[in-house]
């Protein structure tokens, strides 16, 4: 009986047209993709983005040289080096981050001791050549006062599970 | 008039130059497209004759059918035309002799037909004017009543050719997985699925 | 010089008149179906569809149309050119004849031949040729694999077409498209002949080489199949044949079975909707019929198709042929009996 049923079933492809109905409805469900340069999904504040360089509020850099970063850097991207500024202390003339090399792994903005180097919220950095790519230090201290309020925001909200 | 008569001597000219291109083109995959080209042309041919059926079971059966598959072989085969043509002085003969017969009786038809005109017409059946019935209706109340043993016939030399041709090339093939449809689609989940409890750590016999 | 005008240049001026008006419709449906499709698919797969060139995306087709133009054909060193080009040619070119006899309306036919759905089938068999030259000339493994299913399928769904023309012509009594349209004045043939129209349809999809029967440009294992090597305009004419044909089905199937430019009812409302917008209405219900199946079935493996193919429609159609002929002269239906 079920064998004939079956039979009947395929003869007028009702298979077919029941898969054919689940589709047609599923037309008329609202979609559940974002409309993406016009809506976008919302990020952690532990989103790893572009990286920079920050400055205390009264303006100074940062960064003190220390290397950690360039140390810990699993993909070697980062070139940093230093010398003393006419103040006495320690400062960076070289901040470079090979964008194209860099995996975004965040172990740079772990191992800084001073919150200097971060990485922004900031995904859409997308550029024509790949010398757009190879951040110097002004790159990365634009992106930091591009991004500060941003930045700093997420620290906060992220700081109680650390 | 005139359309009719530039469109014949295209058709004409298109046909009997492609029918050359067939045997004189060095790969082969040219020579077959060169041979559809022959065909088509001889559809177009068909068609200013006022035989349209005729041009369109051609282009069905030949252009669509047999030609794709002739197509199908040449290309899986990799001819090697450098050893094909090494006999050729071998064979001259032979081929020159069937050639001079065909041509001498191309040349008797032609001679009879130049003649007496008419002569082609006698054994046939007289053909209905244009006008009151269409040229497949003329075929098919002539196939099916005055020629049907005839055509039945063919049909079954046909069969017989096609059935020999499976018999000479089909070959009992052990150990082949088959799928079987039916089998597939009457499966039930009853049938396939088995619910088993486990209590942790004994495990379980299937 | 009276003559050549009466004669020739009149005519003719009316016959590119007439060819231009089925064109152009013609080409821009093709353009926007494949708009409607991304749409259709789209909205079926909770997706958006183009929508940021123009509203809702509809220049989308002008600028995949501006991009295929400007950039740069590309033939492979090792591809036979003469032939590389020439099928995209004949795709494109077979797609757009077989619209010489396809009536739109009443009397609505560039030519109205006695032998139409011969044209017609003789013109959908040859579109397997610029499958196999393609794939041939491309000399790539993808694309031969791609043309020789490709032939074998064609081949194979073109016989159980064949049987289903066959019965729709019994009940008609006459080869041309015109007739077997009005011969549905009183119903249609998708009633009487509701299996032959689904075997017509699947076996349209398979001639097409469309979803469940892609199986020449089978992504996930030929890559693109015949169309790998081919780019800029090669491939747009590829493109637009293959869409040209969909709609040509689609029309033929509106004519064998759908009534053609017949309205569903012969009644106020309907019968005051000129036949041309009936036959558009009806192409453009299939053609998301076609989408539909796309957006719903998975590829069939290539011996199943041969199975559907030679084992499932070959003896239905055949069939149903026979009982077609029988019933008609059992009943005295048999036309021009």
């Amino acid at each position: 009986m079920s064998a004939l049923v079956n039979v009947v079933r395929s003869m007028f492809l009702l298979e077919l047209l029941s898969g054919m109905g689940l589709t047609f409805r599923y037309m008329f469900r609202p979609r559940k993709t974002l409309n993406y340069p016009h809506e976008k999904g919302p990020l952690s504040p532990r989103f790893r983005g572009e990286h920079a360089l920050r400055r205390y509020p009264n303006g100074e850099e940062r960064c003190i040289a220390c290397k950690l970063c360039e140390a810990v850097c699993p993909a070697l991207a980062i070139t940093i080096e230093s010398e003393p500024r006419d103040d006495g202390s320690r400062r960076t003339t070289r901040y470079d981050i090979d964008m194209t090399k860099c995996i975004y792994c965040g172990l740079c903005q772990e191992a800084c001791p001073v919150d200097a180097i971060v990485e922004g919220p900031n995904f859409e950095f997308a550029t024509e050549t790949r010398e757009e790519l190879y951040y110097d230090k002004n790159k990365l201290m634009a992106n930091g006062d591009r991004w500060e309020a941003e930045i700093a925001a997420n620290l906060a909200a992220d700081a109680k599970y650390r | 008039m005139l359309i009719q008569f530039i469109a014949f001597y295209v058709f004409a000219a298109v046909c009997v130059g492609s029918a050359l291109m067939v045997i004189a083109a060095r790969n082969p995959v040219h020579s077959v497209l060169f041979l559809i080209l022959t065909f088509f042309n001889a559809a177009g041919i068909f068609v200013l004759a006022g035989a349209e059926f005729l041009a369109m079971t051609l282009v069905i059966v030949y252009v669509g059918a047999v030609a794709v598959l002739f197509l199908f072989v040449v290309m899986m085969l990799d001819i090697n035309f450098v050893r094909l043509r090494q006999g050729f002085m071998q064979y001259l003969p032979i081929g020159a002799t069937v050639g001079a017969l065909l041509l001498v009786e191309l040349l008797l038809v032609i001679g009879i037909v130049v003649d007496s005109p008419d002569a082609g017409g006698l054994g046939g059946a007289p053909m209905p004017p244009v006008e009151r019935q269409s040229n497949t209706h003329a075929l098919g109340a002539l196939l099916y009543t005055r020629y049907m043993y005839l055509f039945q016939a063919a049909g079954m030399v046909l069969l017989v050719a096609m059935i020999g041709a499976i018999v000479l090339t089909y070959r009992v093939r052990t150990g082949v997985r088959k799928q079987s449809i039916a089998a597939q689609v009457g499966r039930h989940r009853a049938d396939a699925v088995e619910m088993k409890k486990v209590a942790t750590g004994t495990g379980v016999t299937l | 010089m009276g003559e050549f005008w009466s004669g020739y240049a009149i005519p003719g001026i009316w016959i590119v008149t007439k060819i231009l008006a089925l064109l152009i419709p013609l080409l821009l449906s093709v353009a926007y179906l494949t708009w409607f499709e991304r749409k259709v698919m789209a909205a079926m797969q909770l997706r958006m569809g183009p929508n940021v060139v123009g509203p809702w995306g509809l220049w989308q087709p002008f600028a995949d149309a501006i991009k295929m133009v400007v950039k740069e054909t590309i033939i492979p060193t090792k591809a036979n050119p003469g032939v590389f080009l020439l099928a995209p040619m004949l795709t494109f070119g077979l797609a757009v004849i077989a619209w010489a006899v396809m009536p739109v309306g009443d009397g609505l036919v560039i030519s109205n031949l006695n032998v139409g759905v011969l044209y017609l089938f003789a013109i959908s068999s040859l579109g397997v040729y610029g499958v196999v030259m393609a794939g041939w000339a491309s000399n790539s493994r993808y694309a031969f694999l791609g043309a020789l299913r490709s032939a074998a399928q064609m081949v194979s769904y073109e016989v159980s077409m064949g049987f289903v023309i066959i019965s729709v012509l019994l009940c008609v009594g006459s080869l041309n498209l015109s007739d077997i349209v009005r011969a549905q004045e009183t119903v249609w043939f998708v009633f009487p002949l509701l299996p032959m129209a689904v075997v017509f349809f699947i076996s349209a999809l398979a001639e097409t080489n469309r979803h469940p029967f892609d199986l020449p440009e089978a992504e996930s294992e030929l890559v693109a199949g015949h169309l790998v090597e081919y780019s800029a305009m090669t491939f747009g004419l590829f493109f637009l044949g293959e869409y040209a044909n969909m709609i040509l089905m689609s029309g033929m199937t509106t004519v064998l079975f759908l009534g053609g430019w017949l309205p569903p009812i012969d009644i106020a409302p309907f019968n005051w909707i000129p036949g041309p917008i009936w036959f558009a209405l009806k192409i453009a219900a299939l053609l998301f019929v076609f989408v539909w199946v796309r957006a719903t079935f998975p590829r069939y493996r290539y011996d199943q198709l041969m199975r559907l193919g030679w084992k499932v429609f070959l003896p239905l159609s055949l069939l149903w042929v026979v009982l077609t002929a029988g019933v008609l002269v059992a009943f005295g239906w048999a036309p021009g009996a």
